[in-house]
């Protein structure tokens, strides 16, 4: 039987005066509220909640009846109530699901209902009990084991998590294979251990595994496949964010799948629209990834004039590309001068690559960039993501790179796709980074030899014999040191770090990411062509208006 | 006489036993043991060495200066000790020969604008000179025994409690420095770690177990982390007559990253450090254990609180 709108709203009302009275003050927040905007008739939703203080997050207009005085959460509460209405009865409605948010971002409470209070992710409120316990359950509805943080963390990151590697993740949690699928398993174990490293190897990867994901989808009855399969992919996303959080690329990418998903029109057959889905999901990743890729190594190449010194640091596999088209179009000499760090020391795997094209490379740490800078003519770096107020978010010690560089007047450019451009502002690195996960323990200096491996990946060898496989994404480092144990090194034979964990005063800090600010870098070159750094929010609001 | 020609050929295998030590580098030695065994050969050589007259001795020792000092050329303490013992040498030729400090000084500036040059010609015999100089390099060898402490003893002056104070490397100096403060304020420390030989991993090791809360983060973190630091203290190698600092590899990144944030930057420094040489050095040969960073002068002067350093009260040439 259907229920008129009228008749929805009184359900809703008088569930939402029920709730009030039994739980006081604390909002209902045992619904996923990730499924997006509830539908409301004739009443399409403005963008649900992305994790900024944009303007969309003032949420939708509720002008549908006179609420003066009622907040916006209750409004969230009544909406929940009526969804709880819907599903009860089995109603397939047409949902008008606006921009998803990205996931992985549980909805919390807000503590003061009467107010606008920003709803912050999970995983930069690590010290707050409430919020991780809020946290917890909404993992064991959705039946996604948590993950436990190790080891004592610095004080000044307490609001992050810090996992370990030491332990696969599947021995430290039970994962449940009815709810999650075991290829986004092994995925997650790729990332937990660091196989799989790099913004556009993960987000590649994470792809594929949609896809395969949704061929092996199959629409239980009485569902539609645009609000279930949504629904179904919430574990994966959560559980992958478990094992390591999730970078900018992947957040925008699962924001454009969950958009397409939920837009697909009801005419399709289920067929049809998993045939849809894999198309467009190719396509972004030929658009986005591929062709952004070629169109930015030939601007760059632009860049590179005879006889250039470039300073690269770390791995990035958009500058390891240009730089390789560039040297493969004869008739620009240049040499490379490799930057690198501990203790993920990715440098080696760019020194690799380029000496193996056969451009001439030094390499030196991050300690000696002073000394090598003067006979520099420019820096080309690569980005994590690109955020709303300029910054380049990167690899730690990015920013350093081009705070000396702007000292000894040595141009930085950045490498960025437009797919990594995101709304989120940051001032500094502490608010959002990442503390390490597991640890390779310790390998000395320079002994891993590559062996070619029959699956078409590659083979390297730890000095203790251990052997880690690269698929041979576009971006496979053989170290993803996270964990701060990965700090611990053998010098004369003696590991001085090595009893960290019973020393009370002793902690380590491994950084992932930090941010630089956009005064220190000179240009961005992107798939849309060479801007500066203060036009990002141009482009993000041009990139919206397209979608 | 056969006693001295032994002992003068001694002396010389123990010179060039130095020498070959420092030419081969490898441990790190400290600066003050380098200036004491330094200061000792000095000694041996006043004392033990062919000479009569006081310029004899200034040659002798010139030369033999040169050749430790060729072996290491990084090593800058060795000619900075072979210089203050010139020094005490002239003082004290010039005390027996009947002249005051002072007056040397104002007339010496004098002669030099005016007649191009020192017109003591260091030949007239003193006995007393040989004994009246070995005690002057006892009285700086007592004096550099004391640097670490002098040094420590102002420490309760510049770090105050809750701070978050970083450091690069492993420096001793330091170490006491912030070690005297722990017994009094509680603040935290973060070492960067200064790859690839890691020495921060000791020092953070030995101010933790004086239970100093200490954190240990890598090269590459220290911009992203000095937005929350109240003050650099490092140590350094030389400091330079411009007021440069040759140190440990990164200590240029690090005053940068400190010059943006405004962050003041602590110099812990014995006398023995200060080196008369100029900017040229920087183009000289170096060593694995002490890339050189030399800062700039415009710099230095520039930081907020520049470049303090502690010398130890004594006087000192």
């Amino acid at each position: 039987p259907e229920l008129s709108r009228e008749e929805k709203l009184q359900l809703r009302k008088e569930k939402k005066q029920q709730k009030k009275k039994k739980k006081g003050e604390k909002g209902s927040s045992a619904e996923p509220a990730e499924l997006g905007a509830p539908p409301e008739p004739g009443q399409p939703r403005a963008a649900a909640q992305p994790p900024s203080p944009s303007a969309s997050a003032d949420g939708p207009g509720d002008g549908e009846k006179p609420t003066g005085g009622k907040s916006k959460a209750e409004l969230r509460a009544e909406r929940r109530a009526k969804q709880e209405a819907e599903r009860a009865q089995k109603q397939a409605r047409k949902a008008e699901l606006s921009q998803a948010a990205t996931t992985a971002k549980p909805r919390q409470s807000p503590t003061e209902p009467q107010s606008m209070v920003k709803r912050l992710p999970e995983h930069v409120q690590v010290d707050d009990p409430s919020a991780q316990r809020k946290f917890a359950k909404k993992l064991e509805r959705q039946q996604v084991p948590l993950r436990q943080d190790y080891g004592t963390k610095v004080n000044l990151f307490s609001h992050l998590h810090q996992y370990s590697r030491k332990k696969p993740l599947t021995q430290q949690m039970s994962i449940p294979s009815t709810v999650i699928h075991p290829a986004v398993v092994r995925l997650g174990l790729q990332y937990s251990q660091g196989i799989i490293n790099g913004s556009n190897a993960r987000c590649i990867a994470l792809l594929e595994v949609f896809k395969q994901l949704i061929r092996d989808y199959s629409t239980p009855p009485n569902e539609e496949l645009s609000r279930d399969l949504v629904a179904k992919l919430k574990p994966h996303i959560s559980f992958l964010n478990q094992c390591r959080p999730l970078s900018a690329s992947m957040g925008n990418a699962i924001k454009f799948l969950k958009k397409e998903i939920s837009c697909l029109p009801d005419t399709l057959r289920e067929d049809e629209a998993k045939e849809k889905l894999q198309d467009t999901i190719d396509k972004y990743l030929r658009e986005k990834i591929v062709l952004a890729a070629e169109a930015i190594s030939r601007s760059a190449f632009e860049k590179i004039n005879d006889h250039d010194v470039i300073l690269v640091y770390g791995c990035s596999s958009l500058v390891n590309r240009t730089l390789c088209d560039a040297h493969a179009k004869q008739g620009r000499a240049f040499r490379v001068v490799v930057v690198d760090s501990r203790p993920r020391l990715e440098g080696r795997e760019t020194l690799r690559r380029l000496v193996r094209q056969g451009i001439h490379c030094t390499y030196v740490m991050i300690n000696a960039i002073s000394y090598v800078l003067p006979e520099v003519s420019k820096v080309l770096l690569g980005a994590h993501a690109l955020l709303a107020n300029g910054s380049v978010m990167s690899r730690v010690g990015t920013s350093q790179i081009a705070l000396v560089s702007k000292a000894y007047n040595v141009p930085v450019l950045v490498c960025c796709e437009t797919y990594k451009f995101c709304e989120r502002v940051q001032t500094d690195s502490f608010v959002s980074n990442e503390l390490g996960t597991a640890s390779v323990p310790f390998l000395p200096l320079g002994t891993f030899s590559p062996s070619p491996c029959c699956s078409g990946g590659v083979l390297l060898q730890g000095q203790d014999g251990e052997v880690l496989s690269l698929p041979l994404i576009l971006m496979a480092s053989p170290l993803s040191a996270d964990d701060p144990d990965d700090l611990i090194v053998l010098r004369k034979g003696q590991a001085q770090l090595g009893g960290w964990a019973e020393n009370k005063s002793l902690r380590l800090l491994n950084l992932v990411y930090d941010v630089t600010p956009p005064d220190l870098v000179d240009l961005v070159i992107t798939d849309l062509g060479m801007i500066p750094c203060t036009s990002v929010p141009v482009v993000l609001r041009v990139k919206n208006v397209d979608q | 006489m056969p006693g001295a020609a032994e002992r003068g050929s001694e002396l010389s295998e123990q010179i060039e036993a130095f020498a070959a030590r420092l030419r081969r580098g490898g441990e790190r030695p400290r600066s003050e043991d380098t200036a004491r065994q330094t200061l000792s050969l000095l000694r041996k050589i006043v004392g033990n060495g062919r000479w009569s007259r006081a310029g004899e001795l200034m040659d002798l020792i010139r030369t033999e200066g040169q050749r430790m000092t060729a072996a290491q050329p990084s090593e800058t303490t060795v000619g900075n000790m072979v210089r203050r013992v010139l020094k005490v040498i002239r003082e004290e030729y010039g005390r027996l020969h009947g002249r005051s400090e002072e007056s040397d000084q104002q007339e010496s500036l004098h002669k030099l604008l005016t007649s191009g040059g020192l017109s003591e010609d260091f030949r007239t015999p003193y006995p007393s000179l040989r004994a009246n100089v070995i005690e002057a390099i006892n009285e700086m060898l007592i004096e550099l025994e004391g640097t670490t402490d002098n040094i420590a003893m102002q420490a309760l002056e510049h770090i105050h409690s809750n701070e978050v104070i970083m450091t690069i490397g492993y420096s001793r100096t330091v170490e006491a420095f912030l070690k005297e403060a722990a017994r009094k304020r509680k603040f935290q420390v973060i070492v960067a770690e200064c790859a690839p030989f890691c020495q921060g991993h000791e020092m953070a090791v030995r101010l933790s177990k004086e239970n100093i809360e200490t954190t240990v983060m890598s090269d590459a973190a220290i911009f992203a982390v000095m937005s929350r630091v109240n003050k650099v203290i490092i140590g350094t190698k030389t400091i330079l007559a411009n007021g440069a600092l040759i140190a440990v590899s990164g200590t240029h990144t690090l005053a940068l990253a400190a010059k943006h944030h405004s962050t003041p930057l602590i110099v812990c420094a014995p006398m023995f450090k200060l080196s008369p040489q100029g900017r040229s050095w920087q183009k000289s040969t170096f060593t694995a254990q002490c890339l050189t960073t030399s800062l700039q002068s415009s710099l230095l002067s520039s930081f907020p609180t520049s470049g303090v350093m502690h010398l130890p009260t004594s006087t000192a040439s």
